[in-house]
């Protein structure tokens, strides 16, 4: 199911590092699509290139970038050949915003809640001191926090309130595209559950699109409408929910799933022995093969992206 | 731990200036340890405070042999011969009711100048008829000259060349340390070069008397450190001055750290009063001023160098530093191991020495050696300030000594630039160490 | 294996299966909050009156959020925090009357404690062999090679193997799963009777918590451990546990064997925290999940009466807002500290 209108297109994005002991491929080749008002799940474990994915959207890059290419297409407009500056006037935290991990700790410690939210709205659009203010009291109604809490500290701030703050200081500039990395991995499940609801709304009644970076699977169907598993700096299966949900294509996928302790619907457990390819050195052909039940020879060499009923799969088992 | 050091010797060698400076740390170690068994404490005392009786025979207030490489006209070296350490120089023969001892001292003059002084010194033991001898001069050119005949006079007596009448007048009231070196009827006067025979008879009366002779020809150089103004060897003083730098250094340094380390950990681990006690004293020493209550000490009570070490290292161990190394005791006991090892039942004490104390040592070992100098520094500091250790030679106390002397508007400047260069390169030495363990544990300064 | 000291009061060395291993009785812990050195401004009651008995074998879970007091609790089982009122007993001895030798035997022989964060819990200088040897140097086992051999056994055991290769590596070249391993390899060590695990597995990747829970689960089976298991994640709770505790603000709420627990929860905490639970449901993005909103209170100052009454969707006015609910029985062994059950 491709989404009816494309917001965002990301073709062939790449980013490696350079350290030490080598070039971390961070990001090989990367497709994904992101429609209007729709939310795309990342999935992935640690290690596996996620957080990169969402700098490399950004072009929040480190000194050490070892290569930098592809392209992002936002309602057409390539943003790859943008120069920095336009790049950042344009674009970032104005076309599309971030909540980074744990951006509780985020904020800054001696200034109020408030002052920091609007920023991004007085740079980037230019709004006055009011307005500004009066779109973060909008917000922060939104996200379900009290209005008061603006003029206060952030460390008076529990951690929960913290995180919707700066979901808050995302959507301030009422951006197309959110990228949330991880955005509750470090609250408790009814303050999760709080946040989601809140996430869900902002979705329904802004009709912003989110990316939402996790790997927590049981997570991510809170927010889906379309997943991309993240696998080693690959992207191994793109699928609208419903179906990944139900019967996921990817061996990968697959042992995700059933890793997941349900409450409702009991079964045995299984999980995936070993672990990921370190990104430096990354084994020839299929990067899952050496954990894989179903793996064979033709794994030896790397599967392209098959298509099939409009989803996307990684895995020669598609052929 | 033999894996961590190899490891860490590794990544020294990314730093010359840290092996050339471990290498003379290696090098004054071995010297700290050779020379007390070299020149055992009680006689380097008796060398440095004997007096005239062992002093007499060197030089007053000379420069180093070794100036002689870096210039044309060479100094007169010092020449000392004696029978009393060389026996075998006498040969003894008996004659009527005594006997005849008959002496020669044969030596090398190379030197390009005269000698400062030329001395004979005689014993002589005999009961009532003394010894008679006389001394004869031949040169490099086969001239000869008698130079002394006199009469012994019991225990030591100096026969000064230069003071005696007879001589002179055979010599043309020309002085004799020119006159018996010189080119002959050369002008101006001209060292000749060659070898020379010095022979001493003397005949006894008594079968038991007996005469050792010593000659002396004080030269403009001595030895390889050169002389101070009371005739010592400072050789022997700059020798001895390692260990006691090295002691002091690293006991002072050692001490002090380790202390403050191990309290530190203990305060942050018992906390309540015992953390607050130490937090206050640490409070308290560090308004003291250092330097002024050492000196107080020294002039006061002692000034052995066993108490102001002790001092001092009470004194430093109540620095700032505690403070330092409480700062990162307070973070590592937050973590989760330590909770951990609660749990299994590890004790205070192992959990303070096993768990705490090792995670700072990135921390520890790098000031601890640099910590070293300071404390070198401090001694000489002291002994410059006339409060240096009564009885040890160090560097300090020649210095102190050297400046005292006016040693510089004399031109003795080797006797103030041998103890500093000492003091510098010992510190250097460590420094440059110190800071490159620095490095090596706190990866975070290589970027600096 | 010869502990180096043992407890006067071991009342017995097998116990039946009828007495509590491990008894608290209305336990209370408060930190004392000191604005100047002498006055004080008020106590965060962090655990204020829990009481619940732990049979050998059996695998409790206590469930709780953040600031429910459950880390505390952890740490008052182990002895490191005194309670201010109220008791917890070891096989009939209160910890507070155990010796010094008593309680280092306790620790050393008698708890496993597993803890969250697999590399922080890890002394990052020492070997793998170094970390393993520390529980038996410190329970007086002399011989190393009695010693290396009693390591060897526990890591085929937790399976890290081959043992060669991990003893003489350093926590920071070990993955997320193995760190927690050998954390695991060590409590275990001591062969003792009681396993505390405080969110083993919440800081490792999904397809790692599994095989971890997996090991957990075959070591308690082979030997019959108890096992408290605290977590906020109610899921692997119940993958794992004979019964739940559920606590909240301090207090417990509720307690239930599993199944009854999941079957009928009582309390309206309980409630919504299984309904906030996420499953993997695509039909969850396309709807809202009722959960109370508000934050847990402040420990220096609860709310009076039941402590969640300022959140509660079935609150009773004028009284849930005044007066503590007792324990009330709500089923099987199943327990409940709300009004709505008063008989």
């Amino acid at each position: 199911m491709t989404p009816s209108k494309a917001l965002l297109q990301i073709s062939g994005l790449t980013l490696h590092f350079r350290t030490r002991a080598g070039i971390v491929r961070a990001v090989d080749g990367v497709d994904l699509e992101v429609g209007e008002n729709e939310a795309l799940v990342i999935l992935g474990e640690s290690g596996c290139g996620k957080s990169s994915l969402a700098r490399a959207i950004l072009r929040l890059l480190p000194r050490n970038v070892a290569a930098y290419h592809g392209s992002i297409l936002l309602d057409g407009l390539d943003l790859m050949r943008l120069d920095d500056e336009s790049f950042r006037r344009e674009v970032r935290w104005k076309l599309i915003s971030m909540v980074p991990q744990a951006a509780m700790n985020a904020f800054n410690p001696v200034l109020r809640v408030g002052e920091q939210v609007i920023e991004p709205a007085l740079n980037q659009l230019g709004m006055s001191r009011p307005e500004a203010m009066e779109r973060a009291r909008t917000l922060f109604r939104l996200v379900g926090i009290p209005e008061a809490f603006l003029q206060r500290y952030a460390f008076e701030l529990s951690g929960g309130m913290r995180q919707r703050a700066a979901i808050a200081m995302a959507l301030i500039t009422s951006p197309r595209l959110v990228l949330l990395d991880e955005p509750t991995s470090a609250l408790d499940v009814l303050t999760q559950a709080n946040i989601f609801n809140k996430l869900k709304q902002i979705k329904w009644e802004l009709g912003v699109s989110f990316i939402l970076i996790t790997h927590d699977i049981a997570v991510s169907s809170e927010l889906a409408d379309r997943v991309a598993v993240m696998y080693a700096g690959q992207i191994v299966e793109l699928s609208d929910a419903q179906r990944f949900f139900r019967e996921p294509l990817h061996p990968y996928s697959r042992g995700l799933l059933a890793s997941v302790p349900r409450l409702r619907h009991r079964g045995e457990l299984a999980f995936i022995p070993g672990r990921p390819p370190g990104l430096i050195q990354l084994p020839p052909g299929c990067r899952f093969a050496d954990r894989c039940p179903l793996r064979f020879e033709k794994c030896a060499q790397d599967p392209p992206a098959i298509h099939r009923e409009g989803r996307m799969v990684r895995c020669w088992l598609y052929e | 731990m033999r894996r961590w050091l190899r490891d860490l010797l590794k990544e020294l060698r990314y730093y010359p200036s840290a092996l050339l400076g471990g290498s003379i740390i290696l090098i004054m170690l071995v010297l700290s340890v050779l020379v007390p068994i070299w020149i055992p404490y009680p006689e380097a005392v008796r060398l440095w405070r004997g007096g005239e009786e062992v002093w007499y025979r060197l030089p007053r207030q000379v420069p180093p042999a070794w100036v002689n490489w870096f210039r044309r006209e060479k100094l007169a070296g010092t020449l000392i011969f004696s029978t009393r350490d060389q026996p075998s120089l006498k040969r003894s023969q008996p004659a009527g009711e005594g006997r005849r001892i008959e002496t020669e001292f044969v030596f090398d003059y190379p030197y390009d100048t005269f000698p400062q002084e030329l001395v004979l010194y005689i014993w002589a033991r005999f009961r009532e008829k003394a010894p008679f001898l006389t001394a004869t001069w031949k040169t490099p050119d086969g001239r000869s000259l008698r130079i002394m005949e006199l009469r012994a006079e019991g225990m030591k007596q100096g026969f000064r060349f230069a003071q005696d009448r007879r001589l002179l007048q055979r010599l043309q009231g020309v002085p004799p340390e020119e006159a018996l070196f010189s080119v002959p009827e050369a002008t101006p006067p001209r060292v000749l070069k060659g070898t020379y025979r010095l022979r001493v008879e003397a005949v006894t009366f008594e079968p038991d008397s007996d005469v050792d002779v010593e000659f002396v020809a004080y030269g403009q150089v001595y030895g390889w450190a050169g002389t101070d103004r009371y005739r010592r060897d400072l050789g022997v003083a700059l020798l001895w001055g390692f260990p006691v730098a090295m002691a002091f250094g690293l006991l002072g340094s050692v001490g002090t750290t380790l202390i403050a380390m191990w309290l530190a950990a203990v305060g942050v681990w018992f906390r309540g009063w015992v953390d607050e006690l130490i937090q206050r004293l640490v409070e308290i020493f560090s308004i003291i001023p250092f330097l002024p209550v050492l000196i107080l000490v020294g002039t006061l009570y002692s000034r052995s160098l066993v108490v102001i070490l002790g001092v001092a290292i009470i004194l430093s161990v109540f620095s700032i530093t505690i403070k330092n190394y409480r700062a990162i005791f307070l973070q590592i006991r937050e973590l989760p191991y330590i909770e951990a090892a609660q749990a299994y039942g590890a004790g205070s004490g192992r959990i303070i020495l096993r768990y705490l104390l090792p995670r700072v040592l990135p921390l520890v070992i790098p000031n601890l050696v640099i910590g070293v100098p300071s404390f070198v520094f401090l001694e000489a500091s002291l002994a410059v300030l006339g409060l240096g250790d009564p009885v040890l030679p160090t560097w300090g106390k020649v210095l102190d000594e050297a400046i005292f002397s006016g040693s510089l508007l004399q031109g003795s400047y080797y006797w103030v630039l041998e103890p500093a260069l000492l003091l510098m390169v010992a510190g250097l030495s460590f420094s440059t160490v110190g800071f490159a363990l620095d490095r090596v544990f706190n990866p975070r300064l290589r970027e600096i | 294996m010869e502990p180096r000291t043992q407890a006067v009061s071991d009342l017995s060395t097998r116990p039946d299966g009828r007495t509590p291993l491990l008894q608290v009785r209305d336990l209370r812990v408060w930190f004392e909050l000191r604005r100047w050195v002498f006055s004080r401004a008020g106590y965060v009651r962090a655990v204020d009156g829990i009481s619940f008995d732990l049979y050998p074998g059996e695998v409790l879970a206590i469930v709780g959020e953040s600031g429910s007091g459950k880390s505390t609790l952890i740490r008052t089982l182990l002895g490191l925090h005194r309670p201010i009122r109220g008791s917890v007993s070891y096989q009939g001895k209160d910890l507070r009357s155990f010796t010094p030798q008593e309680m280092r035997w306790y620790r050393n022989t008698q708890v496993g404690y597993v803890q969250q964060d697999p590399y922080g819990a890890l002394p990052p200088f020492m070997s793998v062999r170094q970390i393993l040897e520390e529980p038996m140097i410190i329970g007086g086992i002399r011989d190393r090679r009695q010693r290396l051999e009693r390591i060897r056994e526990v890591m085929e055991e937790v399976k890290l193997t081959p043992v060669e290769e991990f003893l003489f590596k350093f926590p920071h070249m070990l993955s997320g799963g193995q760190q927690q391993r050998v954390v695991i390899a060590r409590a275990i060590l001591m062969r003792p009777r009681l396993l505390i695990a405080d969110e083993p597995v919440s800081m490792l990747d999904a397809s790692i918590r599994v095989e971890v829970l997996k090991l957990l689960q075959a070591l308690q089976q082979r030997y019959h451990l108890s096992v408290i298991y605290v977590t906020h994640d109610l899921a692997t709770a119940t993958y794992f546990a004979d019964r739940i505790i559920v606590m909240y603000a301090g207090k417990v709420v509720e307690q239930a064997p599993m199944a009854e627990l999941l079957a009928h929860a009582a309390h309206p905490y309980t409630v919504a925290l299984l309904t906030a639970l996420p499953d993997p449901d695509p039909e969850n993005a396309h709807r809202l999940k009722e959960v109370p909103p508000g934050e847990p209170p402040n420990l220096i100052a609860p709310p009076p009466g039941c402590r969640f009454h300022p959140r509660c969707p079935r609150i009773i006015q004028g009284l849930c807002d005044r007066e503590e609910p007792p324990d009330f029985e709500v089923g099987p062994g199943h327990r409940a500290a709300c009004w709505l059950y008063r008989p």
